[in-house]
């Protein structure tokens, strides 16, 4: 009773392929995106946007890109912080090289590189699956950090080793470097994620998505249905590497304004990412967000609790903090398997019934 | 009653017309490593019909089956296609080709919805990129519409609507069978393969079964090609039947005639020896 849905009849093909087939859900993502577009930009101030937003933004676009790899194609990889290292190099090189040119094609150039990267690292998939899969990507993940920390070239021979992000605007207004306004950082981060999160929902509820999920569910089958197994492999590898690309490209000129490989890419972002969708649910877009969300607030949440509530040292926080995430992914992947969204497709059936029980 | 199956096209008893060869398989042999799995094998199956092909356990019927649709590369022998021979192919490009089957031991998508599953059934049908597919509004939109009323129509005709949106893990084995066959069945294949269909069901699901193959090459005039045990059922569906044992060829025609073949009698019944 929650959800009326009597009388709401789909009467094309096209109704009844709606993202939010449930009125009152369409109402809800709606007023969402206008409260995050029109409302939020005016109220939030640095804390809120370092602290929250932007990681959860790019943290999401990172986690859509895997989720594509990984929860809709089967294909593991333990590489994401490495590519998102060359979404940040090539979007540094760029931003230098070509200073005139506006930073949103910096950050879509890059995810372009990113994707033929990962096509390339995506290769033995073709031959290797499951775990096997996961060292061949973990081999990407540190021979790419190594390979940005090596070569002088990719950091312009500074002498930190680090990159910066110079400053660059768009349409006149500051979005990286130092002097960015909070709002600025937010909207960019956020048209990134909702245009990149409209993508990913468009190629899973297609034909590509079905490839994908027929070459993780049975492979067999699907190649004898007609599916290309290398292609599908590839562009999964692609589509997911784009997505990862844009994001450490993000991560690196607006949020982190600095980066140095090992220490902003390294093995922990990986499995950071990793966690984010198998917590908020493999093969869902709305795990992909659940997961980023989860992941990123959790920590700010709990040091709030304990730092500001509670007064304990910062560093016992600190390491609490640790074990308390770490307790609540066990927790959650004992409880349910499927991740948050699953949490939510549940809720959401008991909800359009509720109150009756049938 | 006897028919003239050699000729160019002819009719059956029931009124449909047997067209020419659609896929014709010249003395096919194949081996593992030292085991001779199918022993120089030839027969044709021709458009429209309903060919059989029977024999006992390891006879080699499914290898065969998987000759046909490009699993296992025969090492002597030609396979003929819609009057061509067919190169060397791998199973994807042969489904290109209008070539679909089903599995003896379902293989379908458990984690995708009945509905998704058989869409991809569609996917030799649909020609949008990647590209197009991002961006979904235009080209990508207007072929998915237009192939689910594909499906739609093939969902109806094996009265599946109700589990449309269950996902397929959650599906008995009797309706994973029939979703398996609403998949292949989308696609339009030219040639349809089905490994043992009627495998571990009971008498009811097993009319079902039998209604919906002979509706599907009665309506759709879908040619078809089937591995079963049930000699009840494939002596009433077939229009001819091949009979394997021990990777050989023992028997071949129609039913009556293979009934009577003293051949395929002695592999089922087994010979008096003395």
């Amino acid at each position: 009773m929650f959800y009326r849905e009597a009388g709401d009849f789909k009467t094309s093909y096209k109704d009844d392929n709606q993202t939010f087939p449930i009125r009152l859900d369409r109402a809800g993502y709606w007023v969402a995106l206008a409260v995050a577009f029109l409302i939020v930009p005016f109220m939030v101030n640095d804390y809120w946007v370092n602290a929250i937003f932007a990681p959860f933004f790019i943290y999401a676009i990172a986690a859509l890109g895997l989720n594509i790899l990984t929860g809709y194609a089967g294909q593991v990889s333990l590489g994401t912080g490495g590519f998102m290292a060359v979404g940040a190099y090539a979007c540094y090189k760029l931003m230098v090289a070509f200073p005139e040119v506006n930073i949103v094609f910096h950050v879509l150039i890059s995810g372009g590189i990113t994707a033929v990267v990962g096509v390339a690292f995506g290769l033995p998939s073709l031959r290797i699956k499951g775990f096997y899969l996961a060292v061949a990507t973990l081999a990407s993940q540190f021979f790419l950090v190594w390979l940005f920390n090596k070569v002088p070239w990719f950091y312009n021979y500074s002498a930190s080793g680090q990159i910066n992000a110079p400053e660059r605007s768009v349409f006149g207004v500051v979005v990286t470097g130092p002097h960015t306004e909070a709002w600025a950082k937010y909207l960019i981060c956020l048209i990134f994620l909702v245009a990149l999160a409209w993508i990913a929902r468009n190629l899973t509820r297609g034909m590509m998505g079905r490839k994908w999920m027929g070459i993780r569910d049975m492979d067999i089958a699907a190649e004898i249905i007609g599916v290309n197994p290398l292609m599908a492999k590839m562009t999964a590898f692609a589509a997911s590497s784009f997505f990862v690309g844009v994001a450490g490209a993000l991560f690196f000129s607006v949020y982190l304004g600095a980066a140095e490989a090992g220490e902003s890419f390294g093995i922990t972002k990986s499995f950071l990412i990793l966690f984010m969708i198998i917590i908020g649910g493999l093969g869902s877009i709305f795990g992909s967000f659940a997961g980023a969300a989860f992941m990123v607030l959790m920590p700010v949440l709990l040091k709030n609790v304990l730092v500001g509530m509670m007064g304990w040292p910062t560093d016992l926080a600190a390491h609490l903090e640790f074990m308390i995430v770490g307790g609540l992914i066990v927790f959650f992947l004992i409880v349910e398997p499927h991740g948050l969204a699953q949490l939510w497709r549940l809720t959401k059936d008991k909800l359009r019934l509720w109150p009756f029980p049938h | 009653m006897s028919l003239d199956t050699n000729a160019d096209s002819y009719v059956t008893a029931d009124g449909r017309t047997i067209g020419p060869v659609v896929m014709d398989l010249k003395n096919i042999t194949l081996r593992f490593g030292g085991v001779v799995a199918i022993k120089d094998i030839s027969f044709d199956i021709r458009e429209g019909e309903i060919r059989a092909i029977i024999g006992p356990n390891g006879a080699g019927k499914s290898s065969m089956l998987n000759v046909i649709s490009g699993f296992y590369k025969p090492q002597e022998g030609e396979v003929w296609f819609r009057g061509a021979k067919r190169p060397p192919m791998k199973p994807f490009q042969v489904a290109r080709q209008g070539l679909a089957r089903t599995f003896q031991n379902i293989a379908l998508f458990d984690g995708m919805t009945v509905l998704d599953n058989i869409m991809t059934g569609r996917l030799n049908h649909m020609t949008s990129n990647m590209f197009q597919q991002a961006v979904w509004k235009g080209k990508a939109e207007r072929e998915e519409l237009a192939n689910r009323e594909v499906c739609e129509k093939v969902i109806d005709f094996l009265e599946i609507q109700h589990i449309r949106k269950t996902p397929v893990g959650r599906l008995p084995y009797g309706l994973k069978k029939r979703v398996e066959l609403a998949r292949a069945l989308a696609a339009e294949p030219s040639l349809l393969l089905l490994d043992e269909p009627m495998a571990g069901m009971n008498v009811e699901e097993k009319e079902d079964m039998s209604r919906f193959i002979l509706d599907m090459n009665d309506e759709f005039g879908t040619t078809i090609a089937l591995i079963e045990h049930d000699m009840g059922v494939v002596m009433d569906l077939s229009d001819r039947v091949v009979v394997m044992d021990y990777g050989k060829k023992i028997g071949d025609g129609t039913p009556e005639e293979v009934r009577n073949n003293q051949d395929v009698i002695d592999a089922y019944l087994g010979v008096a020896h003395d």
